[in-house]
Order: C-alpha cells, then structure tokens, then sequence
C-alpha cells in the first residue's frame, strides 16, 4: 500500500447523481419542511425511494449477500481478478456528505435502515441480518430506528431503565419503559399505508443486576401493541426529521428478536457490540456535519464572490483580510475534517480497529461545522441571520452533529481513553 | 483509491529515522538548544540516513526517487526529536531539492554528486527576508539581467549554515517573479553577517543574515537556465515541509505531556484522569491527526501533479501552524510550573511551535 487520496472510481461516479438529487430533491424542500414541522415530505420518500431501487436498491442497508441472488461478479473482482479492496463505507459516508449538503434533515428521512439496520448488522446473527433486512429492498420505502435514549439516561446510556423479561411459557419477551429522541421512530413504527413496515431497535435491560452486561437490543416490529409513538419533538433544527418519544408497556416480541445472547454472563458483548455500532457510525454523522458545513461555506464563497471578494490563496497571513483569513481557516477545518472522516471509514472498511479515529473524526466534525455555520452566519450580516437564506438553518442543523452519537465530550473522554490507555473508571 | 498506509521502504525509512531521531537528537536538543552547536557528529550520522541521497536519482550520485510523501514523512520523524537537529541534517537538501526538480541539465551535473557523494556539506538557501509583511511570491530582494548576467541586490534573513556554506540559492525578484539564483560563496558582493541570528528557538541551528550587493552571478546559474524555475512547486515543497515539521514538533509535545499526564498525581489522582487534562490531550491528538493528513494529501498531491497541490501545501503549513502553537502550548500547560522550566523539553517546543509561522523555506522535501 502506499498513501494516496485518490476517491475510488464508484465514489467519484456517483456524485453527479448525489449532487443533482441534492439540489433538485432537497434544497427545494428544505424552507419548507423546517417551517412545517412534523409535516411527512412523502413526495421526497417516495422519489428517493424508487430513485434508489432504479440504482439497484442501494439502500443506506447494508445488503446481505443470499444464496439466491450473489452479488454480480464485477461486484466482488476486478477485471484484473484481484481483488478489489472494500469501499462500502468509503461510499456510504459521499452520500451522506453530499446529501447532508443538501439538507441534513431530509437526508434523515432517506428510507431505508439507518442506525436500527445498522445495529442488526453489527450484533445480529446472519439469520437475523436476513431476516429483518430484506425488507429495505422491496418495493414500498422502508424506515427503522434505534432507541437507547431515556429521559434519564443520554450520554450515559448504561443507565436504562427500560426492562425486558422472558416470559418462558410463550417464548417471547415483555418489554416496558419509555425511550425518547428516536430518530426516524414515527416513520420506522406507525404504519403509515406508504410505507412498508418497519422495525425499532429497542434497548432494555434484561438482568438490571448485571448492569451493563445485562443489556441487550431487540428488534421490535412496526405496530407492535403496548408501543406508541407518544410525541414527537420540536427541534432547533433539523425539523423534516422526526423524533419520536417511543413508550412500550407490556410489548411482546418474539425470543429470537434478541440481538446477541440472551444468556447473562459478566461479560458484557452484548453493550459493547452497541458500542461497536458507534465506532462504524460516528464518522458517518461527522460526514453529515461536513456537509452542511460545506453548505454553509460554499454559500458564503458565492456571496463574497458577488462581490468581486475573492480569497488570496499563498499570501502570508499578515498580509491577509480577516475575510480572507476567516475563509482560509475554515476552508482548513473543512478539508482535514473530512480527511479524518474517510481515514476512519477507510480503516472501517479494512476492517482496521478505529475506535480513536472513529471518535476523533466525531470530535473534529462537532467542531467544525457548529463554528463554521456560526461564523459563516457572522459573516453575512443580515443575509445569514435572514431566513429568506438557508445560512441560518445550516447554524441550526449543525448544531445536532456535536449532541447526538455521542456529544462532543463524550467522544472526547473516547479519544482520551484510547490514547490514554484508560478504562472507563479510570476516566470518567 | 484512498489509502493511509505508508509503503512497507516507507515504513523501514521512518523506523530508521525515529531511532535517530529519538536515540540521537532528542538526547542532544537541550544541550544544543543552549549553546548554539549541535555536535557535527551528530548531524553527519543523520545525513547518513541518506534522505536526499535517496532522492536523487543514479544518474546524479543517488539512489533513488524523490517523493514529497516520503519526505514529508521523514522530516515529520526527524523534526519529532529536534527541530534544529532536523533543519541542520536537512539543510543541503535547501539547495539540492531545487535542483533536482527546477534545475538545468547542466546544474543537476554539476551540483547534484557533489552534494550527495560525499559527507554533510553546507550548501543552503536563501529566501526568507526581514520584515514582518515577508511574502516569498513578492520578495524585495531583485535580480536584474544586465549584459549577459544577473545581478542580485538585498537582504535575506534565516539563512542556514551560510557562514561556512559552499554555495547558496537565493531567492529573489526578477520582473514581478520569484526566481532562484546560485550564487558561490566567493561571489563579489556577498556579505554574511558575522553574527549568527538571535531568535526566540532553534538557537542550535546557526542562521545569518545574508547581504547581496550588485552581486553578479552567469545567466547559466539561474535555477533551470533560461526558463527558470517554476517556483510555487518549491514553495509548496518547503510549506508540506514546514507542515510536516510542525506536526513532528507537535506530536513530541503531545506525546510528552500524555506521559507526563500519566504519572503526575495531584487530588489523589492521576492529572490525567481529569478530564481538563484528558480533553486537552484528546483535542491534541485531533488537531494534529488532522493536520497530518491535511500535510499527507497535499504531499500526495504535489507527487501525483496535481493543480491543487500548491493551495493545499498553503492551507496545510497554514493549518499546521496555528496547530503546532496549539498543542505545544498545551503540552507546556499540562506540565504546569514544571513546564515552564528548562528541565522539560516542552518549553522548547512551545517556542518552536510559533515558528512555523515563519519557518517556510527552512525545510523542504
Ligand atoms: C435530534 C436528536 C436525535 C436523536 N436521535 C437519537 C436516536 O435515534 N436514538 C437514540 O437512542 N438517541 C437519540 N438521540 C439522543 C442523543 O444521543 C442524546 O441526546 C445524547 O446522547 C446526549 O444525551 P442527553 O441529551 O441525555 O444529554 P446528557 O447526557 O444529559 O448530557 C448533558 C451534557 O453533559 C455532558 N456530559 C455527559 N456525560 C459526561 C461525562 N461523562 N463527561 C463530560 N461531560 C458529560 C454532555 O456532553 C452534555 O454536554 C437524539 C437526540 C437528538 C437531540
Ligand atoms: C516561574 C515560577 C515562579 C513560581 N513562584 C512561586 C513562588 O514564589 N512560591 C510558590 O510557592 N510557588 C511558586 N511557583 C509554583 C507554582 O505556583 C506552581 O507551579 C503551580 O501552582 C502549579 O503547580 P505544579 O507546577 O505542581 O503543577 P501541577 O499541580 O502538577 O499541575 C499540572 C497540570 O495539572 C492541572 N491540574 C492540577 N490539578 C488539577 C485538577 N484538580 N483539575 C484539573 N486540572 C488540574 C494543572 O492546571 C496543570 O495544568 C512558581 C512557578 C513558576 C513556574
């Protein structure tokens, strides 16, 4: 191997289609819907939806190679007959920069599995991953989401309080408690006729005894009785996005809906293969920060440009405007952001342990776009703080990259364990 | 296709020079530091190393292939145990890089297997001028065509090794462009300060002031003969290479006070266990991850020939600076009064840190 920055062939390929979905699908739209929350945008679902199947059903789901349907030859060889090196993530997290470009919130209402698919990938069987993923390849758009949040447990999610019990004569399981914030929960459990059902991933405990190693995720089904949607919330932004207070009384699921063991021992694999999910989905929400800081940064080149401003790349930073400087120091933020960003997917892909880059790139991202957005908003007076512009609500999407998947100093106490060399007690 | 991982010869090259860099320099910088001198030993065994060497083809008395991804990995490295140990191995390379990329047949034959052939000799470069509005694409220093040959007036400033240097390339303004110039150390007109320059840091690396007065040099001794030179290639060179040192320079501070942070009790714990101490150290490791590999691409894309090589080796020696003040800062802070004193390497390195700033043309890869 050698260094190199060369975006593979596929990621390249597919930005004409990312960019101009971004601009004819989502800029449109994204006034609108943040001024109409809780508003389903289906013509956008619907579109993507069937856009995606046209494509060959890329959806955001990772797909199950199946005895029936290998995957086609060039897929797997190159032409060459070597082997072509996995770029699944590489690809996974250009789209969700390019549409995050285009508006951060209606990308969360890409169909598809988000965070709950993901989970099933990362600490389900291959029967589960079966089972519970074909659903994002048929034909009606398809949502799941993933609930750890309680209203009293966030960043320290070990403190749930939702419980699950087996109740043995009927082999399945009963789960109670409330989760808030899910992402995606409306669309993922009510049955919405233009939807295909869809599934939550909820965590409970199912021996609060054992603490961490009693917790387990289960895949709850869409409609599932005793679950309900019970608010949905009203953000600061990424409005088009719902989030969903989810509470289950009495909620039966079937045994084999467990993730992982349903045995408890004072290992707890089963938290952190929860956590395993994170380490491959942090860079992917630091790519959607960069996207809408690239947003929000390109929209202030325009302007500046409007007005003959253009940036002197090379001359000493003495000699600099503080237009200039500001525009260079971001324009730095924004590129090395995202080169952490593909480096941890890079190593996702190569199956490289990147807990640390993982972190850091979430870290570096939370950063960035909260101050870019901030400062672009600044910078343009009136027209940022107008809401005849997206500048403004760029500032309050990007706000969410820094809280959610781990706010900022969570992601930090991550880093600073890794290159510590500490345990969680050891740093708290 | 993206990759982050260096070359298995990368690999043993940077090996190599952590070793030297870690068993030789860092073990010298303070004393260096001190007294101005690093030992001449200690600098002939670092040019052993045979970083230029090994970038400069057979044809020129070398063995290899210059690649700016490589040397910004070496300068990285070596600049991790000592800037000044760093800059004072690399020095030649100030005249010889240029020649191998910009310079004429001619040039190349000349200069090029004396330089690599023998030991560590002093041939240097002059850009760096004193003022605070100092910009290399507009320098003051002037070259002039007259009858045949250049004749070079002004001042430089930050000039390595130019007391005892065989010759130098001195950068200098010819029509609105930044050209280079090699100029012999006996030239008429040339005069190098007797005093070396007094700075805030590397205080090991003997620098000078350079004077030129109508001095006047053959017209075959502009960088690449009758065309020139293209010099924002060189100048993005010595930015990747300003970049690399900063992060080396960085990546030592942090390394240091994470250590120091592990062993330091204060409260009944660890400094480190606190979390005013872990996110420091955290955001540390972030900001100079990032810089590397902002560093990386723009090597990467000098090497490959990219347009877009010469705004990012800006935005990366840019970028790193501000870093490299950054995390040594930091790394200082961590070390609390302890930090302050000269016992520890942190200060140093906090002094270093701010010279990025100012430093491009002191390196180049
Ligand atoms: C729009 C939105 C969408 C979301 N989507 C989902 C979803 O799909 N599924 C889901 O399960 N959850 C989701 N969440 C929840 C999100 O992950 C949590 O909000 C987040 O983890 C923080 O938890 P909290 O809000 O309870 O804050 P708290 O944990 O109460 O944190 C408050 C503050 O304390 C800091 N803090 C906490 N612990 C420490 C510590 N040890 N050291 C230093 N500082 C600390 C935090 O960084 C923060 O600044 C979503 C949230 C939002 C707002
Ligand atoms: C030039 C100089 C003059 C001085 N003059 C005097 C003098 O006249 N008289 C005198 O008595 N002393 C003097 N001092 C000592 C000075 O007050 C101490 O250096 C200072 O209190 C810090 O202590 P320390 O160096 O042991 O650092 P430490 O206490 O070891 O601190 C190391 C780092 O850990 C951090 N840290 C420590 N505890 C915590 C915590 N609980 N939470 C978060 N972070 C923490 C610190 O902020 C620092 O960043 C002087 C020091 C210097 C350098």
């Amino acid at each position: 191997m050698a260094i190199e920055f060369d975006a593979p062939k596929p990621v390249v390929n597919a930005q004409f289609v990312l960019k101009t979905v971004a601009e004819e699908m989502m800029r449109p739209n994204s006034r609108y819907f943040d001024e109409h929350e809780h508003e389903i945008p289906w013509d956008y679902i619907e579109f993507m939806h069937s856009a995606m199947k046209a494509m060959g059903g890329n959806s955001l789901a990772p797909r199950e190679p199946s005895p029936s349907s290998p995957p086609p030859k060039d897929e797997r060889h190159r032409d060459d007959g070597g082997k072509r090196p996995p770029i699944g993530y590489q690809l996974i997290v250009a789209q969700m920069e390019a549409l995050s470009w285009g508006d951060v919130g209606l990308y969360h209402c890409l169909p598809g599995g988000g965070l709950g698919a993901a989970a099933v990938h990362a600490a389900g069987s291959p029967e589960q991953r079966e089972k519970f993923l074909a659903r994002f390849h048929g034909d009606k758009p398809t949502f799941a989401a993933m609930c750890i949040t309680e209203a009293g447990a966030g960043s320290d999610n070990s403190a749930i309080r939702t419980r699950a019990v087996l109740d043995e004569k009927a082999n399945e399981w009963v789960i109670n408690g409330e989760k808030i914030f899910v992402t995606g929960g409306d669309k993922s459990f009510t049955e919405y006729e233009k939807l295909g059902r869809g599934f939550i991933v909820v965590w409970a405990s199912i021996d609060p005894a054992a603490g961490r190693a009693g917790m387990r995720a289960f895949v709850v089904e869409g409609g599932t009785p005793g679950v309900r949607a019970v608010k949905l919330e009203h953000k600061m932004g990424i409005r088009v996005s719902d989030t969903a207070a989810i509470s289950l009384v009495d909620a039966r699921v079937p045994f084999e809906n467990i993730l992982g063991s349903p045995i408890v021992d004072q290992n707890p694999t089963g938290f952190k293969k929860a956590m395993a999910t994170f380490d491959a989905t942090r860079p992917l929400v630091a790519a959607t920060g960069v996207g809408v800081a690239r947003a929000a940064f390109e929209f202030l080149k325009e302007r500046l440009a409007e007005r003959e401003i253009h940036i002197r790349y090379g001359l000493p930073r003495q000699k600099l405007t503080s237009i200039e400087r500001d525009v260079i120091d971001m324009e730095i933020m924004l590129k090395s952001a995202w080169l952490m960003v593909i480096k941890a997917v890079w190593m996702a892909d190569n199956k490289k342990p990147n807990a640390l880059e993982a972190s850091m790139s979430k870290v570096r991202s939370g950063d960035i776009c909260t101050k870019i957005t901030q400062r672009v908003v600044e910078m343009l007076g009136p027209l940022g703080y107008s809401r005849e512009f997206l500048a403004e609500k760029w500032m309050r999407d990007a706000k969410i990259t820094d809280i959610y998947e781990g706010t900022g100093q969570i992601n930090r106490l991550v880093v600073a364990r890794q290159i510590l060399g500490y345990s969680g007690a050891e740093l708290r | 296709m993206y990759s982050f991982d260096p070359t298995e010869e990368q690999q043993m090259l940077i090996e190599a020079v952590n070793k030297y860099a870690t068993n030789d320099l860092r073990p010298a910088a303070r004393n260096a530091e001190e007294s101005g001198e690093l030992p001449r030993k200690i600098i002939a065994k670092g040019w052993d190393l045979g970083l230029l060497q090994a970038s400069i083809p057979e044809m020129y008395g070398g063995f290899g292939e210059r690649s700016a991804v490589t040397g910004a990995l070496a300068v990285e490295e070596m600049a991790f145990g000592d800037l000044a140990g760093a800059l004072a191995v690399t020095t030649p390379s100030l005249f010889a890089t240029p020649i191998l990329l910009m310079g004429s047949e001619e040039q190349k034959r000349e200069y090029l297997p004396r330089i690599v052939e023998g030991e560590w000799s002093p041939y240097t470069a002059a850009l760096i001028e004193y003022a605070f509005d100092f910009d290399p694409n507009d320098l003051k220093t002037t070259a002039a065509l007259e009858d045949g040959r250049y004749s070079l007036n002004g001042e430089k400033a930050f000039v390595p090794f130019a007391k005892e240097a065989q010759a130098l390339l001195v950068y200098a303004n010819l029509d609105g462009q930044t050209q280079a110039f090699i100029v012999a150390k006996e030239a008429e007109g040339l005069s190098i300060s007797e005093e070396r320059e007094k700075l805030m840091g590397v205080n090991a690396l003997p620098l000078y002031r350079v004077k030129l007065t109508n001095v006047k040099i053959p017209a075959a001794n502009r960088l690449g003969g009758e065309s020139g030179c293209a010099f924002e290639q060189l100048l993005a060179s010595m930015q990747i290479a300003n970049a690399a040192a900063a992060v080396g320079v960085a990546n030592a501070a942090f390394e240091y006070s994470r250590d120091y942070a592990k062993e330091r009790e204060a409260f009944g714990v660890k400094i480190a266990q606190k979390q005013a101490i872990a996110f420091m150290l955290a955001e540390m490791r972030t900001e100079i991850e990032a810089m590397r590999l902002l560093m990386w691409e723009a090597a990467w894309e000098l090497d490959t020939g990219r347009e877009d090589a010469v705004k990012d080796a800006y935005l990366a020696s840019t970028g790193a600076a501000d870093m490299a003040m950054m995390v040594t800062d930091r790394a200082v802070q961590i070390l609390g009064g302890h930090g302050y004193i000269r016992d520890h390497p942190v200060e140093m390195w906090m002094r270093n840190g701010r010279g990025f700033a100012t430093f491009t043309g002191l390196a180049i890869v």
